[in-house]
């Protein structure tokens, strides 16, 4: 199961070794970290993408909240959130399919940020399963270079009842 | 007025009461060493080797429940540091482990004696600092004692610059600390107390399981009194090893791998296991589907991740060990003050009566030396009162079988990362802090050569240390697999090239003993015990011993191999 977990750390030297540490010395999986400091003098958000059982879940969760640098750690999982990420997706584009890609960045709101002769690089934002099947719509067209953000996740204002 | 780093951590640590350092001095921590001469209220050990001084600091702790402390220098000195800290981290110890580090500029460009020590121990210590100002130092210290302390414990490591040690700054050390990002729970919930309570008073098969969380949080007395209340047995881990009195009748032994016959049969029979700050590791569950298949379990413990990491727990109870008994017992007293409790166990208590009487940890006597009997004679001489310490293996084994541990803190032996060469520093801690007392290493004779440096400490600090040598010219445990699981192909375990023991000894300026009758063993322990000097018992016991009951790696509990 992918969890999103919104994770307040203590912005200061080595925090980012001490959670990617916890995380390959456990053995945990690790789809994506992301991390920029928040408004909050001297602390930055980590949002980390992880896959895992329930009881794996819960281990990562309260690991986290033991190290000494960590000062909140939320499972996005609990709640109903707004997740984005980005894509930078280098492309083949010839004059004769130039026009189809044109079409699937009209269909899913990218954006085209470079152009030449024979490539298009776009611009993707949008949740994880966006960005997916972005990625998987152009690879017949061969995808020459790709740069991805990993997941940033808020929780939605209004909660539903539970 | 301003003082230099180097006095400014002289002072905070003497604001922590430190009153003995461990140590190898070096180019790094010069100037500490420098001011170290004008605070004659601390005392320093010098070691032979780092590693000693780390497992001497760790003795120290467990023997008195203190931070221990140690100081060495960057690069090489603080790499040797590496194998305690995790010793300690695993045991879960209070340490502060102070290393040198080249001058700030200096950092990151390779320079002598340079090694990201705070990188290399992420992983093994609790917290880690790089102080990077002098005006950091004395808060970092202060946080360092607490996060050390507090909490779960376990080892903090501080480094600190050379030129922040030359840095002048005004001393104030903080008088309190905040930390936003570390709040242990202290305080357990108190419906989750009363469940546990409720769970017990429906139990026909109860057992108390206890870890190292009891003798961490000193809450022997409240185990003890909860445990008479309600006629509860107990068994316990190797660390949880004088949490509760070894000769009382309720007491069962140590459980897993190497534990007893009823211990491990309790735990497989029970209905509910009442687990108090211990941590369920593999050499203590065995094959974990089978681990306690009939048993509810309720799980106090002061470490979040330690419950339901390995075992399903019914009853969660986060707090301090000594809190939760106290809430165990209030509850227990009041809501259940009808509850006849020895009646409801009493069947459940005679079925393990019979498992301890037919099975109890036993030996064939024959005429030669046993390593059991060589740990008896300890135990008879002592009548436990020592501090014992133990390497790893079959001496290890041996001792937490056959010694009757009464006391807490009276056991030092690295649990959770199995360090040989442990025993014998962690024995100079200890006879440190208790200089009258008598301190005892239990080893075998591939784990003695791994710190025998050591004896240099002991005696040119005049501690009294004896160490009994199992000596059966092999590293045993080892053997003792391959004899059973490595069809006794005997590979690279064999140690019949050895010093001599007694030699050795006396090259240092200690006393060496040997035993090779068993008709002198007790003699000759005793007058090495009643010895002013730091000793060596070189026993030749019989060389192809086993430790049993012992439950192959892998198996269930039940699955046990015994004498």
């Amino acid at each position: 199961m992918r969890h999103v977990l919104s994770v307040l750390v203590e912005n200061e030297p080595g925090v980012l070794s001490r959670i990617s540490g916890l995380f390959s010395g456990r053995g945990f999986n690790l789809d994506s970290l992301n991390v920029a400091p928040v408004l909050e003098e001297g602390v930055s958000l980590m949002t980390i993408v992880t896959r895992g059982e329930q009881q794996i879940i819960e281990q990562i969760v309260k690991q986290l909240r033991k190290l000494v640098t960590v000062i909140k750690v939320t499972d996005m999982h609990d709640s109903t959130t707004v997740e984005r990420e980005m894509a930078l997706i280098k492309v083949n584009a010839t004059e004769s399919n130039r026009a189809e890609i044109l079409r699937i960045v009209d269909i899913f709101r990218c954006k085209v940020v470079d152009v030449s002769l024979d490539e298009l690089t776009l611009e993707v934002i949008g949740d994880h399963g966006k960005v997916e099947a972005v990625i998987a719509l152009l690879e017949r067209f061969g995808i020459k270079e790709i740069a991805r953000t990993g997941t940033v996740a808020l929780r939605r204002s209004m909660q539903p009842e539970k | 007025m301003e003082y230099s780093g180097a006095r400014i951590l002289l002072e905070s640590l003497k604001k922590e009461n430190v009153d003995v350092l461990f140590g190898y001095p070096g180019g790094a921590v010069l100037d500490i060493y420098h001011e170290l001469s004008n605070h004659q209220d601390i005392k320093h050990v010098l070691v032979r080797h780092e590693q000693g001084a780390v497992h001497a600091a760790d003795g120290y702790a467990r023997a008195t429940g203190n931070v221990g402390v140690c100081l060495v220098t960057s690069g090489p000195g603080a790499t040797n540091t590496v194998t305690g800290i995790a010793t300690a981290y695993s045991d879960s110890i209070p340490l502060v482990v102070l290393t040198g580090q080249v001058p700030t500029p200096l950092i990151g460009n390779d320079a002598f004696q340079e090694v990201d020590i705070v990188g290399i121990t992420r992983p093994c210590t609790k917290h880690n600092y790089l102080v990077q100002d002098v005006s950091q130092l004395a808060s970092t210290i202060k946080e360092a004692f607490h996060v050390a302390r507090s909490g779960r414990p376990g080892p903090v490591l501080v480094d600190i610059p050379k030129d922040v040690q030359n840095q002048m700054h005004a001393f104030q050390y903080p008088e309190r600390i905040k930390m936003r990002s570390y709040n242990p729970t202290y305080k357990p919930n108190n419906n989750q107390v009363r469940r546990a309570i409720e769970l017990l008073s429906e139990a026909k098969r109860p057992l108390i399981f206890a870890g190292g969380g009891v003798i961490s949080s000193n809450s022997s007395e409240e185990l003890g009194t909860l445990v008479r209340s309600m006629q509860l047995p107990v068994t316990g881990s190797l660390m949880g090893l004088g949490a509760f009195p070894g000769d009382d009748p309720l007491w069962l032994g140590m459980l897993g791998m190497h534990g007893t016959y009823a211990a491990n049969k309790a735990v497989s029979n029970a209905d509910v296991i009442l687990a108090v700050g211990a941590r369920f590791d593999d050499r203590v569950t065995g094959k974990l589907s089978s681990f306690a298949a009939s048993a509810k379990i309720i799980h106090i413990d002061i470490d979040p991740t330690s419950i339901r990491k390995n075992v399903e727990v019914e009853v969660p109870i986060v707090g301090d060990c000594k809190l939760a008994l106290q809430g165990l017992l209030r509850v227990q007293e009041t809501e259940f003050a009808d509850v006849n409790w020895a009646d409801q166990y009493d069947e459940w208590n005679k079925q393990i009566r019979e498992w301890a009487v037919t099975h109890p940890v036993r030996y064939h006597d024959e005429e030669s030396l046993k390593p059991q009997h060589v740990v008896e004679t300890i135990f008879e001489l002592t009548k436990g009162d020592a501090i014992i310490s133990t390497e790893v293996g079959q001496n290890q084994m041996w001792t937490a079988q056959f010694y009757q541990f009464r006391q807490p803190r009276t056991l030092l032996t690295s649990g959770g990362l199995g360090t040989m060469g442990y025993g014998f520093p962690a024995a100079i801690g200890a006879q440190m802090a208790y200089p009258d007392k008598l301190v005892i290493d239990i080893a075998g004779d591939g784990s003695i050569q791994m710190n025998s440096q050591e004896l240099m400490t002991a005696v040119s600090h005049k501690l009294p240390v004896k160490i009994v040598v199992l000596n059966n010219c092999f590293l045993g445990m080892v053997r003792q697999w391959q004899e059973l699981f490595y069809d006794r192909n005997y590979c690279s375990t064999c140690m019949d090239a050895q010093p001599d023991f007694v030699k050795l000894a006396e090259a240092y300026g200690a006393e060496g003993y040997r035993v090779t009758d068993p008709a002198k063993l007790k003699e000759t322990l005793k007058a090495a015990f009643d010895s002013p000097l730091p000793c060596i018992v070189d026993v030749r016991v019989e060389a192809e011993e086993n430790v049993y009951p012992m439950v192959p790696a892998g198996a269930s509990l039940e699955e046990m191999l015994l004498v």
